[in-house]
């Protein structure tokens, strides 16, 4: 028995190519269901999403179990093998847990730490679920995958700082602001940026927003998309005395907002701080502003900045969750070497012992005027009681440990008598 | 025993302080929580020690350098967990209890003796004139360090350099509060200090002001905080000019304390040591 998964992947593979062999939504039961009937192929699953297709797959015999793995791949999306052989990672046993760990974690995402994956794993094992192509293994394999995430998650800060451009503006705002719901957005320009950012602050329930654009139109439209408050050009320069926030994005060849400009207004606002975000290029702002007190301006190249740093964090953060995953792998494959028969004989006939010392030392404790010959006669006869109970489901095991649901009596043996230690 | 739980709750301080420190090169939050129940822990023994202070020598014990300098950081940590209640700012206390602590310390330095007060500062109005005046300071120690963390901060934003330690702290917002409630609060407290201060003057020496030094200078650190405020309310001295304000009106408020003590004759040098 053995663990497989072949896959590409963003990093492997042109997108044309994982186009070709993604697995839509529509067709994955079906798949499954060809795939699941397959010889050699115990439990499957597909995780097929933009960036990648993975099968994963618990086989008799890992090189039988491959192969029928990339004919299934190469018949059920009519693709050559020839053509996505050299791009394919074939991973065995603790290679392909570590994978499947990592992908879990974000790590082996696009943008290393953003989330989105582990949905996308979850809603994949459920799918296989449904369909019954996964079991016991999978199972396990896949709630160990979730709780490895999850610790990641907590336990490193790889999904802690801003890597988008809009969003990174957002963080900054909460860097100057307590509460966004309190404050006033002024857009100016409306362009696929300001788009992002405007998102990004409604998410975080900014309070107030407000469109200016040279044409009004796109003013209003971009207002009535987002809810906000369309104003015309002219306008501009008495709403600086209100906003908190400015966004701008506009095509203009020339300076909207210069130093001249904002400066008296400063006065008027009793200095209130005002965070402006310049992300047109050319610019919008004058730089100068930022000279200002209470002024806080940021243009695109710093926000860029921003990201950048965040990015080579995430990645430093990337190197403490692959040894939080390492542990979890080794944690896993400890659960699956006493996935056996031996081990869990074993290790249920310790349990009973200690137990049965445990008794029997309270009872020799109440119990003092007994002589040594009567003592020895108790602890044969307790040995003998464990022995006899122990007689039947042991054979039963061993004689199970040929047939195909060995695995299942095990593990409910070791799940009702709680021999596991690994704990979530 | 007062002087048992004095060194007790100096300990607890430095070891607060150690914690608010090495928050600083560990970045792990439990540091500064550790560092919080470390400083709540010295306050209570602080609060002991001051409570059995008050026991032994029969007066409220602000009459020489070991006793004010005790005293004041008492305050400040009062005003700080007071402050933490209602607007949990936790990496304030990186700056409030190294504070606390290095004014316990010095305070250590000095002879700590019970002597008998004089008789002329023998009145009800000694505990009322001290306890509104450190109070009122303590309130723009916290102030000051508000302003620190605003400047930092706000430097930080202008020059684009928010990565690392800059994560953690609050907002600008959340800073300049703290700069404008200590004013409204800690202006009251002085002025009421000053206020009784000039009353039992007029019992023990006959005169409501006689432009000694310490009064002299205290009034000179309440036009400072009656020009901030004032400006504050009307023309929206705010940020970075609030928090210069308060950092240099702290630093008057300092010199008024020990200056003034160490340097200048007057009759407030009754606590001389």
């Amino acid at each position: 028995m053995d663990i497989v998964l072949i896959g590409i992947s963003h990093k492997t593979a042109p997108v044309e190519l994982r186009e070709r062999l993604a697995f839509s939504d529509k067709v994955i039961n079906n798949s499954l269901n060809k795939l699941k009937l397959l010889p050699g192929i115990m439990e499957s699953m597909i995780l097929s999403t933009c960036n990648r297709v993975e099968l994963l797959a618990v086989v008799e015999e890992k090189e039988r179990g491959k192969s029928s793995l990339l004919d299934f791949l190469s018949y059920d999306r009519d693709v050559l093998k020839e053509e996505f052989l050299s791009l394919l990672y074939e991973l065995y046993g603790k290679k392909a847990v570590y994978h499947i760990f990592k992908v879990a974690s974000s790590l082996d995402s696009m943008v290393i730490g953003e989330p989105q994956i582990l949905g996308q794993l979850k809603e994949a094992y459920e799918i296989a679920t449904r369909n019954g192509s996964s079991g016991l293994l999978l199972h396990k394999l896949m709630h160990r995958a979730f709780f490895t995430a999850k610790r990641v998650r907590s336990e490193t800060k790889i999904g802690n700082n801003a890597v988008s451009i809009s969003y990174a503006a957002v963080e900054l705002a909460k860097k100057i602001f307590e509460d966004l719901s309190k404050r006033k957005v002024l857009v100016v320009g409306t362009g696929e940026m300001a788009e992002l950012a405007v998102k990004h602050l409604i998410s975080h329930n900014i309070g107030k927003i407000v469109v200016t654009s040279r044409s009004i139109e796109r003013a209003k439209e971009f207002a009535s998309i987002f809810g906000g408050n369309p104003i015309s050009f002219d306008g501009l320069v008495e709403q600086l005395e209100e906003v908190d926030i400015v966004i701008s994005s506009t095509a203009s060849p020339r300076f909207i907002i210069t130093y001249n400009m904002i400066k008296p207004i400063m006065k008027k606002r009793k200095n209130r701080p005002i965070f402006m975000i310049d992300i047109a290029v050319p610019r919008d702002i004058e730089p100068e502003v930022n000279r200002i007190a209470n002024i806080f301006l940021y243009d695109i190249d710093d926000l860029q900045q921003i990201v950048e740093d965040n990015l080579k964090n995430r990645e430093s953060e990337a190197k403490k969750a692959e040894i939080i995953i390492k542990e979890e792998v080794e944690k896993f494959f400890k659960w699956l070497e006493n996935l056996n028969v031996i081990p869990t004989i074993k290790s249920l006939k310790e349990k009973w012992e200690n137990i049965r010392l445990k008794e029997l030392n309270k009872t020799f404790s109440k119990l003092k005027d007994l002589s040594e010959k009567e003592r020895a006669s108790i602890d044969a006869m307790t040995k003998g009681i464990i022995n006899k109970i122990f007689h039947e489901p042991a054979t039963r095991l061993k004689r199970a440990e040929l047939s195909a649901n060995s695995t299942l009596y095990i593990e409910v043996i070791r799940e009702l008598f709680g021999l596991d230690d690994i704990k979530d | 025993m007062n002087i048992i739980f004095f060194y007790i709750s100096l300990v607890f301080y430095s070891l607060a302080t150690i914690f608010y420190l090495s928050y600083l090169i560990v970045f792990k939050k439990i540091y500064i929580k550790i560092g919080f129940y470390l400083l709540l822990t010295g306050f209570l023994c602080h609060s002991l020690a001051l409570g059995f202070r008050i026991a032994e020598a029969g007066y409220f014990p602000v009459t020489n350098l070991h006793e004010s300098l005790s005293f004041f950081p008492w305050a400040i940590i009062l005003v700080y967990i007071l402050y933490n209640l209602k607007n949990p700012i936790p990496i304030l206390g990186i700056f409030v209890t190294p504070l606390a602590f290095s004014s316990m310390f010095i305070a250590s330095l000095f002879p700590n003796i019970i002597k008998p007060l004089p008789p002329i500062l023998k009145s009800i109005w000694l505990p009322i004139h001290v306890v509104f005046a450190f109070l009122g300071n303590a309130v723009f120690a916290l102030a000051f360090c508000g302003g620190i963390l605003y400047l930092i901060q706000e430097r930080a934003l202008k020059n684009k350099r928010v990565k690392g330690i800059y994560k953690i702290f609050p907002s600008l917002e959340s800073l300049d509060a703290i700069n404008y409630r200590c004013l409204t609060i800690g202006f009251p407290l002085l002025t009421i200090g000053i206020i009784t201060g000039s009353i039992w003057a007029s019992y023990a020496w006959g005169s409501y002001w006689q432009w000694d030094p310490k009064e002299t200078w205290s009034l000179i650190t309440w036009f400072i905080y009656a020009i901030l405020l004032h400006e504050r309310l009307t023309v929206g001295w705010r940020g970075k000019r609030a928090a210069i304000m308060a950092i240099f009106g702290f630093l008057v408020i300092i010199f008024t304390f020990l200056g003034v003590n160490l340097v200048l004759y007057g009759l407030h040098s009754y606590n001389s040591w």
